[in-house]
């Protein structure tokens, strides 16, 4: 006799309750940065739309950012710590194997013991982290979920690099996840491509300097630039035409795929918020998808910069504190980065 | 159906006009992206993605670099295809 087994009773929705952020305290302008890299200031504006970038003081830790955000996003949700059944932290600048940020995120909000764990995918790492709390409240697993992006990317670059140092940012998003009568988080189309793990990549292995410890040669990596081939800290590098090109080849397609997978077409979009990349990204998948002239189109990058997983709920945020957007307000949310890890939802704003 | 080179540079004129606002006509064989028709890596990694859905073929990311005037991509395209 075969046992068939009880399930939660289903939920017919989640919706995001709130959204929170927090940037690194200093604002650096172009000028600031340009020496090490021998670039300018107009150079950096032509090609990324970027002004400055925020990042971090340096008693600022990757989880006082964390922190600031959730307990920003929880404040504006009426949701108490105590009350969340699970803590999700994108992140690729945690630079502790085990154990996860997010366990201690959730012990310093006051949410232990909460489920808790972190997700490596990159720029992608917000959307895959809603789409798993999407998931987890209408599985009925869990009833409230935090999802924070947070990154310290000033930890993970080189100021000598020429290829993504100077775009990135430090900061962190948070929303807060809950049941819906109705669904207000649409279906997530998502992937990866890694035959393109090569296109944004870290210079070593941590394996390198294992080896290197216990007397084995580290291996040889020819692809290295010669600055960086000595046994330094690793860093971020990119294939910045490489990535470029990918983006506006693929990402349109997955925009209309999210879309249509939630019933809508790309007229009913009211507030596009694509990863905060480069300005000039965001301005050619405008061209290709066919939104309303009048969409509002997250900018964050400008003043905060590329701060990965971060960067959809800050810019989120920002368009809903400064009122360009509004509650109630259809948003198309994509993520794609290393790996080309990506992912896309349409989602009701909070 | 295999494009001829001269509805390759036609069509490659297009693809400038409309990722750059310069007038078709402007774009020959003999231009070069970068020096004569102003057009970034960006912009020209753009040119490069729509070319390719356009005429049905690959350039490779590697070969962009190597494409320095319009007559270039011509060609490249034309072999491309075949
Ligand atoms: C990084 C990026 C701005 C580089 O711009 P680019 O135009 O592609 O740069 P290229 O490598 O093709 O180099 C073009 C020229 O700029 C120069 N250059 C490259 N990096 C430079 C820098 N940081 N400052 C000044 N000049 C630079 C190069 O030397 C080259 O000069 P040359 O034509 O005289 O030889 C751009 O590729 C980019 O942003 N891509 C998108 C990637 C992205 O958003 N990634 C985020 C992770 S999701």
């Amino acid at each position: 006799m075969t046992t068939t087994l009880r399930l939660n009773e289903p939920i017919p929705g989640s919706r995001i309750i709130a959204v929170g952020g927090s940037r690194g305290e200093n604002l650096v302008p172009n000028d600031d940065i340009v020496g090490p890299i021998n670039s300018s200031d107009e150079w950096i504006t032509q090609r990324t739309g970027i002004k400055t970038r925020a990042r971090a003081d340096e008693g600022t830790t990757i989880l006082d950012l964390a922190a600031r955000a959730a307990e920003d996003a929880l404040a504006r949700s009426g949701v108490s710590a105590a009350d969340l059944d699970a803590v999700i932290v994108a992140t690729v600048t945690h630079f502790e194997q085990t154990p996860a940020l997010a366990t201690l995120l959730t012990e310093r909000l006051g949410a232990t013991p909460a489920a808790a764990f972190d997700i490596s995918a990159a720029c992608a790492g917000y959307c895959y982290g809603i789409a798993q709390a999407d998931a987890l409240v209408r599985a009925g697993t869990a009833e409230h979920v935090l999802v924070v992006g947070v990154e310290r990317m000033s930890d993970f670059i080189d100021p000598t690099d020429r290829t993504i140092s100077f775009l990135l940012g430090d900061g962190a998003g948070a929303a807060v996840v809950g049941r819906s009568d109705t669904p207000k988080i649409g279906p997530t189309v998502w992937g990866s491509d890694g035959s393109l793990a090569g296109a944004i990549y870290q210079t070593r292995p941590w394996l390198d300097y294992r080896r290197e410890e216990l007397g084995e040669p580290a291996p040889e990596r020819a692809e290295l630039a010669e600055e960086v081939s000595q046994m330094v800290s690793p860093t971020l590098r990119q294939q910045g035409p490489t990535v470029f090109k990918w983006v506006i080849t693929n990402i349109p397609k997955l925009a209309r795929r999210t879309i249509e997978a939630a019933g809508l077409t790309p007229q009913d979009i009211d507030v596009f918020v694509p990863h905060q990349a480069n300005m000039r990204i965001t301005d050619q998948l405008l061209k290709t998808m066919g939104l309303r002239d009048d969409v509002v189109v997250g900018r964050d990058i400008a003043d905060t910069g590329n701060t990965s997983a971060a960067s959809i709920p800050l810019a989120t945020e920002r368009l809903l504190r400064e009122g360009a957007a509004k509650s109630g307000d259809v948003a198309l949310q994509i993520g794609f980065g290393a790996g080309m890890a990506f992912a896309g939802q349409v989602v009701i704003l909070p | 159906m295999a494009h001829s080179e001269s509805e390759i540079l036609e069509g490659l004129a297009e693809i400038v006009n409309e990722e750059t606002g310069l007038p078709t006509d402007a774009v020959t064989a003999d231009k070069s992206f970068t020096d004569d028709l102003d057009i970034d890596s960006l912009t020209m990694m753009t040119v490069v993605s729509v070319a390719e859905e356009k005429f049905g073929v690959t350039i490779p990311d590697e070969d962009v670099k190597n494409l320095t005037t319009v007559g270039d991509a011509v060609s490249f395209i034309a072999q491309a295809q075949a």
